[in-house]
């Protein structure tokens, strides 16, 4: 095995035929206005926003529609100014098909833009955290396809390399390689700003050998600034060193450890696209509505690349390009390798839009989704594999359904390029079986999770029941004793003491009669007479009483 | 001799029965680490199609001998072929009695309009995935709910309807290649 750990090599990849010079021949062209734009709440990695406008509302152009809820997250802002006329599901570029909340403005044609405060110059004396501010508002994610939220990246501070990737190894597309030739500067500026935010102490450019204009447009450009700051470095063309991973090894040598970020080894990367977009954010205060996509493929007429605002429907920016050849038979959003299928053009150009390749039947075979022939277990995707993986074994685990297996082989670390497939002489579709396992595995954990919770509230409310029915019962046996003692039948505990406490009285009483009460004394041994008289003196007594009491 | 061994040997016993009594006192596990793991594998649902009064009595009685493995329906195959990895035993196929498996997730909604607030669902939900007081309409919490069906039956107006969960593009999952000489999956 060759050793992997020097600049300028990582393992694996492909030599491809680039059929790049169909689009990239002529200047980027505007995209027409068109009438109606369905601008998609989701087009990043990450939460969608919270919609903070209604149906029947007038937006001007640049002006916010979503807001960001979660961290991980990204607003979108109207293309243009006009009327909502729709908040509902429409149908979306996505693999599956499936329509999403979309938000449908019907242009009015005003071009009135929300009052804008651009930066400038100015953002020099602005810290990190304004700044990322300014790139989270404008909505701006990573163009090169991957539309993780630009900001959230740029968090860790004091990275030693930024690198801007102008690589775009994917054959066909040419929307960064014109981007460079024709606004080089401009993406310098870009590169500062972020250079900034994260107080890089230097910034590469990396672009693949086959694209000499844009290196010698960029080197024109770093020149020109004349800090030193800038190095523009020209690398080799093999599929696919526009990866992230695999672009830090090939310019520093060092390799981003599994599970982690670029960050844990000193680096950030972003696309040339990206790097422009936040030069319009901080310069024009311009959000992101608008990207260079890519039209090419033998089945589309005039092979260019649009500058066209998001939302705008696939269809139209198609008949600005002249339209479709007769022997058109597929339309792939992104590149022949990593891109997949689109079953119709009424779809908006959103923010991973990089590229729209209409391909004739000749020129590239539809995904191999019937039967294909065994494994043969050659191991040529072995040496394709630009993660160092294993691809066959890890295709036998996920087609078996051994997703424990297929984790512990690093299935994660798939970066899905697609070299494996491409050379699998039993034409296997091998990132096919990668990502459904992926997706798989992401739906058994989040089934994980949900039945976890499920259990903790089951418990909780048992918890409930148990603790409701303690105190129910508390309260009925306080109840009765109060319902007792109404009736003076007290409880026992009180009759015990109130019976103690009646004898102490009587008791009591018996003493003190016995101490106080003065018996009648020599009454022994009376005469007739004296009985007589004290007879007679007690009815003038009882006499004396009934007068005292008339 | 013999008396200087049997006084050994009773030395010993003696050592080892105050060791292992001191061990089961300072090494206590609380509960039964078998129900726990039985419990991980249930869907916890709650829904008691099982025959027993939700997951974690279920999982007891399995633990105890006295279920079978085969008696969740909404755990379907996925679940019998982890309990029976779990326990060392063969799989077989979900017994019919406790219910059929369902074709697709689902969760309840109550119409609104027909809902008259007498609270028995609630009462009957066991993860309090409902909400509302006497007289005052319901609603379900369509996120807690598991789908277990439990407040159907109580119900007096019938206002409670069984729905699919809502695919969508972040739950949807890219589907296998029908490979034709793909390797045998797992059942």
């Amino acid at each position: 095995m060759e050793p992997t750990h020097k600049p300028g090599h990582f393992h694996g990849g492909l030599r491809l035929n680039y059929h790049k010079e169909l689009s990239n021949q002529n200047a980027i062209v505007a995209g027409k206005a068109q009438s109606r734009y369905v601008v998609p709440v989701q087009q990043h990695i990450g939460a969608p926003g919270e919609i903070i406008v209604e149906t029947g509302q007038r937006v001007l152009k640049g002006q916010m529609l979503t807001r960001p809820k979660k961290l991980i997250s990204a607003p979108v802002h109207a293309p243009v100014s006009g009327m909502i006329v729709d908040i509902g599901k429409h149908a979306v570029p996505h693999p599956s098909g499936m329509p999403a909340d979309c938000i449908v403005i019907e242009n009015d044609f005003q071009e009135e833009w929300v009052e804008r405060t651009p930066v400038g110059d100015h953002y020099n004396q602005m810290n990190s955290h304004e700044l990322r501010n300014i790139v989270r508002d404008a909505g701006i994610v990573g163009l090169g396809g991957a539309v993780f939220p630009a900001a959230i990246k740029q968090t860790e501070t004091n990275i030693h390399t930024l690198i801007i990737n102008g690589v775009e190894c994917e054959p066909y597309i040419t929307c960064d390689d014109r981007l460079m030739r024709e606004r080089a500067r401009e993406i310098l500026s870009g590169a500062d700003i972020i250079a900034h935010i994260i107080k890089a102490r230097e910034c590469v450019i990396a672009i693949e050998d086959n694209k000499p204009e844009a290196i010698a447009a960029l080197q024109a450009a770093a020149d020109e600034d004349g800090t030193g700051f800038f190095s523009v470095q020209s690398i080799p063309t093999i599929y696919p060193s526009g990866s992230e991973k695999q672009l830090i090894t090939l310019l520093t040598g060092k390799e981003v450890p599994i599970n982690g970020l670029p960050a844990d080894i000193d680096v950030l990367c972003q696309n040339v696209g990206t790097a422009y977009a936040i030069h319009k954010a901080v310069y024009d205060d311009e959000p992101l509505i608008s990207r260079i996509v890519t039209f090419t493929g033998k089945g589309i007429k005039q092979p260019q690349n649009l500058e066209v605002l998001i939302g705008t429907s696939i269809a139209d920016c198609a008949a600005q390009c002249g339209g479709y050849s007769d022997d058109a038979s597929c339309l792939i959003m992104g590149g022949p390798m990593m891109g997949y299928t689109l079953s119709s053009d009424q779809l908006p150009v959103v923010k991973a839009c990089n590229c729209l390749l209409v391909t004739t039947s000749d020129e590239i075979h539809p995904a191999n989704t019937e039967a294909h022939l065994p494994c043969i277990r050659c191991g040529r995707c072995v040496d394709v594999c630009p993660a160092k993986l294993l691809p066959q074994q890890i295709y036998w685990y996920a087609s078996t359904h051994n997703f424990e297996r297929a984790t512990e082989y690093h299935l994660f670390d798939c970066i899905e390029c697609g070299c494996c497939s491409y050379v699998c002489p039993s034409q296997i579709p091998l990132v096919q079986y990668y990502r459904s396992a992926k997706s798989e595995i992401w739906t058994l954990e989040a089934e994980r999770k949900k039945s976890n919770h499920a259990r903790e509230r089951h418990e909780a409310r048992e918890r409930r029941l148990q603790q409701q029915k303690r105190e129910r019962e508390e309260n009925l046996r306080k109840k009765r004793e109060m319902l007792n003692k109404k009736k003076g039948e007290p409880a026992e505990s009180e009759i015990d003491q109130k019976k103690a406490a009646i004898e102490a009285a009587l008791a009591r009483v018996k003493q003190k009669k016995e101490s106080l009460s003065v018996a009648p004394k020599n009454v022994d041994h009376l005469s007739a007479d004296q009985e007589r008289q004290i007879k007679e003196a007690d009815q003038r007594r009882r006499a004396n009483g009934k007068e005292s009491d008339e | 001799m013999l008396t200087i061994v049997i006084i050994l040997l009773a030395v010993v016993a003696a050592v080892f029965g105050v060791l292992l009594g001191y061990s089961a006192i300072r090494f206590k596990v609380e509960g039964d680490p078998v129900v726990d793991k039985i419990d991980s594998i249930l869907p916890q649902t709650q829904c008691g199609q099982c025959g027993y009064a939700g997951c974690r009595p279920y999982a007891e009685a399995i633990a105890k001998g006295e279920a079978d493995i085969n008696q969740c329906p909404p755990g379907g195959q996925t679940v019998i072929i982890e309990l029976s990895e779990l326990l060392g035993v063969e799989p077989k196929p979900l017994n019919a009695e406790h219910g059929e498996v369902k074709e697709a997730k689902t969760v309840v909604v109550i119409d609104e309009q027909l809902c008259i607030g007498c609270t028995l669902c609630i009462q009957a939900c066991p993860v309090d995935a409902i909400v509302g007081a006497a007289k005052q309409m319901h609603t379900v919490i369509a996120s807690e709910c598991t789908g277990c069906n439990l407040c159907i039956p109580p119900c007096p107006v019938d206002c409670i309807y069984i729905v699919p969960v809502e695919q969508n593009i972040n739950n949807w999952q890219w589907p296998a290649p029908d490979g034709g000489h793909a390797a045998p999956k797992k059942t």
